[in-house]
């Protein structure tokens, strides 16, 4: 018997497991992706000026010629063993470069995402304590013009402003200016690997570089959040338990952060989910825009020669971790809510 | 089988809707413009070709990257094309492809949706775990991959969209459906007689439809960007056919040299769009929202 | 009456902002309550009777304000104090309780913890010495093991706990008024009259006054010294109990009086005029007999079976009406639902028309010859219309479905049966939004009487609606009964609605049934211990115009 863990500790445990089927659910589907659909993998990986033969070469050495659970067998073989394939493009294994560009990709979503909820939390808040003031109407515009935001648009449009018309901002081209070599990757992150190499010049020249990316992003997934913060902390102001709570004489303060606040930061934490998953698609786009050399960007490349082998490698990365990513929130979550360890 | 259409009073049903559709617009000012702008869309998806000044595909070397002017609203391009025709003739295409991927999503959502939660049990189970596998994925990712995969053409822009799409209606609908089943209304007509598929769908499934219906305004919009997504980094539509993602990322080619009007005007018409459908959600809420109606 | 009031309210005037415009919730009200003075305020839903106590509170949602009117409370003027002051009352010397216990406590802060705000809050308590204090006050409203309990969340309690612990909170710094808003609505019987009880107790104890807000004359009886009776917005009358309950002097209070089920009541006696009553059916040979039923629920992730209905047998006479009364929980839901075939049963025999119908899968029972002579009348008339269909649909439904009428020829059927449940023809192309409760009730009782059932069954049918309602509907269904002559099955729990209508009542607990026999003898002789306990807790009006004389 397990009683020395504690309940939360299993819950968590619980939590862990509960992600299994959906990264088996994603092996498949990347797998499916290549092999079950129409059109032919071989022609893909072959390249645009192969023959039949090479074709049929290719197809033998890909081992498209065997049964399809055979097949399988094989990708699961290669995952065990972090063999994605090589990238036709660069001749470089796709795991490999995945692992370098991951670090841009994370340091601009990471500080979009925090950039995002710094605003829109107490956006939400605000504009759900006070309905029909100027604030809660911003909350509204905001939140109805966020989501119409295409990203890659409101990148531009930011570039525009920023760097041609104003010239605030470093030209949009990568995290450093070409003055600075990056630094020795610890983390991947510059903002960190430059603090910890002592060369605060390229610390702010990465910043620098970051800003507009990250507001873009930030821009994009400022309205859901800020929208689910509204609504969550409407409904919990208009509960029964609220009005119990002013009834006994607590102070506004308390009310309204004690016990409004932490019931509706639980429907927020369950909206990151969807957000994350906005976040990392629109991620792509902006990569794009900035000449981010992300994995979003790597992606991009890949996809004009036809580089398969790299987009499901991306493809599969990205899954992955919006897995981890949901997996933080639901042990979040756990830890919040006590109503879930009713299941134990 | 017999439609609720044909009522006993259709006449007093359809005027008391539009005597509420009326109230609707004339209550909320936002709701009359977000209307209207839905018609000037609808208008431009229908006629546009027959509207605009110039052929969107005519080039002309001799007046490339003009600024707007009287002559090009919306300026020119690298290769002299009008911007205004191309932006307006756009909008047919972008229309369509969200238009057919929501239809699709939406009916195929819908349908998994209301049996899972109908049914509940193992329905509930297989349909909720290849839901959750496509949730799995971060879904403009998995677009992307699917059209990769798949063929680089409009029809596979379409259906990845579409497959994204789903999983929102799904879980809506069995939502929805899954609230009303134990509900007395729901039993009263199982007790009338009615099959559970006829409970399902004359019962159940119309009281589910107002939420739906907003949905699927903020679905398109969301359509809409996904498709002009993916036409942004180069899949789906391809030059030279107006299409607002592909001219916003030809134009952003020029934005570092200050020619803004190439990225602009489409971007602005792919908001606005988008900014359209998610006012239209929400004056639909009112709209369709039986309690509301008086 | 002290000569000066605790809480003085002087025409007092609600206003609601609403999309139609300002609506009048309350209109010049009058209400003095005394020092250790319990007043009870009764009405039906929309009389305004919890906007009062919440305008007294100054707790009004933000559309509602104070129009006009003074409210004094020990001597301060609460329509014009500051905020501050407010939440210096609120909990300090003025508290409240509410309906639906569980909602009302903050779902994820466990209750010990409420109960600490509360005191730190009002300096009663510092964080050191709040915990004991918290446990002192779960001890004081009398919860066993306040020690482990101090931990417990909302969702670990019963209903009744949890409207204990929002009692604690309320009682936590000794206010000097409690107002309990509907405390026992929804609750069990037996658990009303503890938790009534303990309220009782713990006030009077400490010298408070109370107000009681309930839309039950009896529990308003049982309770309080002096009642203020409302209507639309308005106090139409306030007395002494005693004297209200012998000598009514408002047309409302009267009607109201009448339509609550005493002791000694009968189905005519609630209505506002006399009526002949129905004449007794004869009763035939068995319709329904219902052997050895049993019900299972398979328990969570290897948990055991829970039995929700645990072998049961009756039998239904033709023309006869059979109570099945029980608290929640206790089994009587899942038996009709297994009788009206939309579940089946584990095991078990129901035999309706000398049939087994058991046999036949309730998913496929709705092509049965019999499902039209089997029919129900739902406890919510709201919940059980769709609300996109007119009235007239939903009574036509059952006509087309298996009457075998078609279209042109149902108008003719459905205002026969809207003459017959008294709807006004009018009415039938409403949808459900758009109709009263009562409205609502009788679409529903004419669509289970559309295809000449035999037997109905009657879920709780008057359960959501207001006491002059239920009493209209009752009549309805006693009348309907002999001219259609149907056979009853009423699943309630309330023993003394189940009395005006049934011939024979059964008694339900745990899935068992604990006693049966003739209604009057089952009510003026329990043989079983439960029913006795269930009797007692259930508080009555007097019987009017006999003077003194409050039963507990």
């Amino acid at each position: 018997m397990a009683i020395a863990i504690p309940p939360k500790a299993r819950l968590i445990g619980r939590r862990l497991l509960q992600a299994a089927p959906a990264i088996a659910g994603i092996v498949i589907i990347t797998f499916l992706l290549t092999r079950a659909l129409p059109g032919d993998p071989a022609v893909y990986f072959a390249g645009p000026a192969a023959d039949e033969a090479s074709i049929a070469e290719i197809r033998k050495q890909l081992g498209l010629d065997r049964s399809l659970p055979v097949q399988f067998l094989a990708y699961l073989g290669d995952l065990a063993t972090g063999n994605l394939g090589t990238s036709i493009s660069t001749g470089q294994p796709v795991l490999t470069e995945l692992i370098t560009r991951l670090p841009a990709s994370l340091e601009l979503t990471l500080i979009a995402l925090l950039l995002s909820i710094a605003v829109a939390v107490p956006l939400g808040v605000l504009a759900a304590t006070r309905p029909d003031s100027w604030i809660d109407h911003l909350c509204r515009f905001v939140v109805t013009a966020g989501v119409s935001l295409p990203t890659f648009f409101t990148g531009l449009a930011l570039v525009y402003l920023f760097y041609y018309l104003l010239g605030w901002a470093p030209p949009p081209m990568g995290r450093l200016d070409i003055l600075y070599l990056p630094p020795d990757p610890v983390t991947g992150f510059y903002l960190i690997d430059t603090v910890i190499a002592g060369d605060l010049q390229a610390t702010l020249s990465a910043l620098q570089h970051l800003i507009l990316p990250a507001v873009t992003l930030a821009l994009f997934t400022l309205a859901p959040i800020a929208r689910m913060t509204r609504a969550a902390m409407l409904q919990v102001l208009a509960s029964d338990f609220i009005r119990t709570a002013r009834a006994a004489g607590l102070s506004r303060r308390k009310v309204l952060f004690g016990y409004a606040f932490r019931n509706a930061v639980l429907p927020v934490i369950t909206t990151l989910g969807m957000v994350f998953s906005f976040a990392l698609g629109a991620n792509v786009l902006v990569e794009k825009v900035f000449a981010w050399p992300g994995i979003g960007s790597y992606a991009i490349e890949a996809l004009v020669v036809s580089d398969y082998a790299a987009v499901q490698g991306f493809v599969l990365a990205m899954a992955l971790l919006f897995v981890a990513l949901n997996l933080t929130i639901d042990i979040i979550y756990t830890l919040v809510d006590p109503r879930l360890r009713l299941e134990d | 089988m017999a439609s609720i259409a044909d009522h006993p009073t259709p006449a007093s049903r359809r005027n008391s809707f539009w005597r509420h559709f009326r109230y609707v617009l004339a209550s909320n000012p936002v709701t009359a413009v977000a209307f209207a702008l839905f018609m000037m869309f609808v208008t431009a998806a229908l006629f546009g070709p027959w509207l605009v000044p110039y052929d969107p595909l005519a080039t002309d070397g001799a007046s490339a990257l003009q600024p707007p002017s009287w002559s090009h609203w919306f300026g020119t391009d690298h290769l002299g094309r009008d911007v205004f025709s191309r932006v307006v003739v756009a909008t047919r295409l972008d229309l369509s492809i969200s238009v057919a991927a929501v239809a699709l999503s939406f009916a195929a959502g819908s349908a998994l949706g209301s049996l899972a939660g109908y049914y509940g049990g193992w329905t509930d189970r297989v349909v909720g775990r290849c839901l959750d596998t496509i949730m799995a994925f971060p879904l403009f990712v998995l677009a992307m991959g699917i059209v990769a995969a798949a063929g680089n053409t409009i029809e596979n822009v379409i259906y990845a969209t579409a497959l994204i799409n789903l999983p929102f209606y799904a879980r809506m609908a069995r939502a929805e459906v899954n609230v009303r089943r134990e509900s007395g209304f729901v039993q009263a007509a199982k007790l009338s007689g009615n099959s559970d598929l006829r409970v399902l769908a004359m019962h159940i499934f119309p009281n589910s439809l107002p939420p739906m219906m907003v949905q699927i305004s903020l679905n398109m919009g969301w359509a809409i960007l996904n498709a002009a997504g993916l036409s942004f980094i180069g899949l789906g539509v391809r030059p030279p056919t107006p299409e607002w993602g592909i001219m916003v990322a030809e134009g952003a080619n020029f934005i570092v040299s200050g020619e803004w009007w190439l990225a602009l005007f489409p971007g602005a018409a792919l908001m606005l769009a988008v900014f359209t459908f998610n006012l239209l959600g929400d004056g639909l809420r009112d709209l369709v929202d039986p309690l509301r109606r008086t | 009456m002290n000569a000066i009031p605790l809480l003085d309210v002087r025409d007092l005037t609600v206003e609601f902002a609403t999309r139609r415009g300002t609506v009048r919730a309350i209109e010049r009200v009058n209400i003095a309550v005394g020092k250790g003075e319990t007043v009870g305020i009764v009405g039906e839903s929309g009389s305004g009777k919890s906007v009062t106590s919440y305008a007294v509170m100054r707790i009004l949602d933000r559309a509602g304000r104070i129009a006009e009117g003074a409210i004094t409370f020990g001597g301060i003027a609460i329509d014009k104090a500051p905020e501050k002051v407010m939440t210096e009352l609120r909990g300090r010397e003025m508290s409240m309780v509410f309906q639906n216990p569980r909602a009302a406590l903050n779902p994820i802060r466990s209750i010990g913890r409420q109960i600490e705000d509360v005191l730190i809050e009002h300096a009663l308590a510092v964080r050191s010495t709040a915990k004991q204090a918290a446990i002192e006050s779960l001890r004081a409203v009398k919860i066993a093991n306040p020690e482990e309990r101090y931990h417990a969340y909302p969702f670990e309690l019963s209903g009744g706990m949890c409207q204990r612990v929002v009692i604690a909170i309320a009682l936590a710094c000794r206010p000097q008024l409690l107002i309990a808003d509907e405390p026992t609505t929804g609750l069990d019987v037996t658990t009303q009259k503890t938790v009534m009880d303990l309220m009782v107790e713990l006030t009077q104890a400490r010298g408070m006054s109370t107000i009681l807000i309930t839309h039950d004359l009896g529990l308003a009886a049982a309770y309080c010294d002096r009642i203020v009776v409302m209507e639309k917005g308005k106090v139409v009358e306030q007395a002494r109990a005693a004297s209200l309950f012998s000598d009514p002097a408002h047309a409302y209070t009267k009607r109201l009086l009448r339509a609550t089920p005493r002791l000694d009541s009968n189905v005519r006696d609630l209505l506002p005029e006399p009526k002949p009553a129905p004449p007794p059916m004869p009763q035939g040979a068995p319709l329904l007999e219902v052997r050895d039923l049993v019900k299972e629920f398979s328990g969570r992730r290897g948990a055991a079976a829970f039995r929700a209905v645990d072998g049961i047998s009756f039998t239904v006479h033709e023309g006869e009406s059979l109570g099945l009364v029980g608290e929640s929980g206790c089994g009587k839901s899942t038996t009709s639902a297994m009788v009206m075939r939309l579940l089946d049963p584990t095991s078990g025999a129901i035999r309706f028309a000398g049939e087994d119908i058991a046999a036949t899968p309730a998913a496929r029972f709705a092509r049965s010859p019999l499902r039209g002579k089997l029919q129900m009348v739902f406890q919510d008339p709201t919940d059980s219309l769709n609300p996109r269909w007119s009235a007239f649909d939903s009574i036509a439904d059952p006509l087309f479905r298996l009457g075998g009428i078609r279209r042109d020829a149902a108008r003719g059927r459905v205002e026969e049966l809207a003459r017959l449940v008294g709807l006004p023809q009018e009415l039938l192309d409403r949808f459900p939004h758009q109709l009263s409760g009562g409205q609502k009730a009788r679409v529903g009782i004419a669509r289970a009487i559309a295809l000449d059932p035999k037997l109905l069954i009657l879920d709780e049918p008057t359960a959501a609606l207001d006491v002059s309602v239920q009493a209209v509907v009752l009549n309805l269904l006693a009348d309907l009964k002999v001219e259609l002559g149907m056979s009853y099955l009423f699943i309630s729990h309330d023993l003394n609605v189940v009395r005006l209508i049934c011939d024979r009542v059964i008694v339900m607990r745990q899935g068992r049934i604990v006693e049966e026999g003739q209604t009057e003898s089952v009510l003026h002789d329990p043989q079983h211990q439960y029913t006795r306990t269930l009797l007692e807790a259930i508080p009555h009006p007097p019987a009017i115009y006999q003077g003194e004389g409050l039963p507990a």
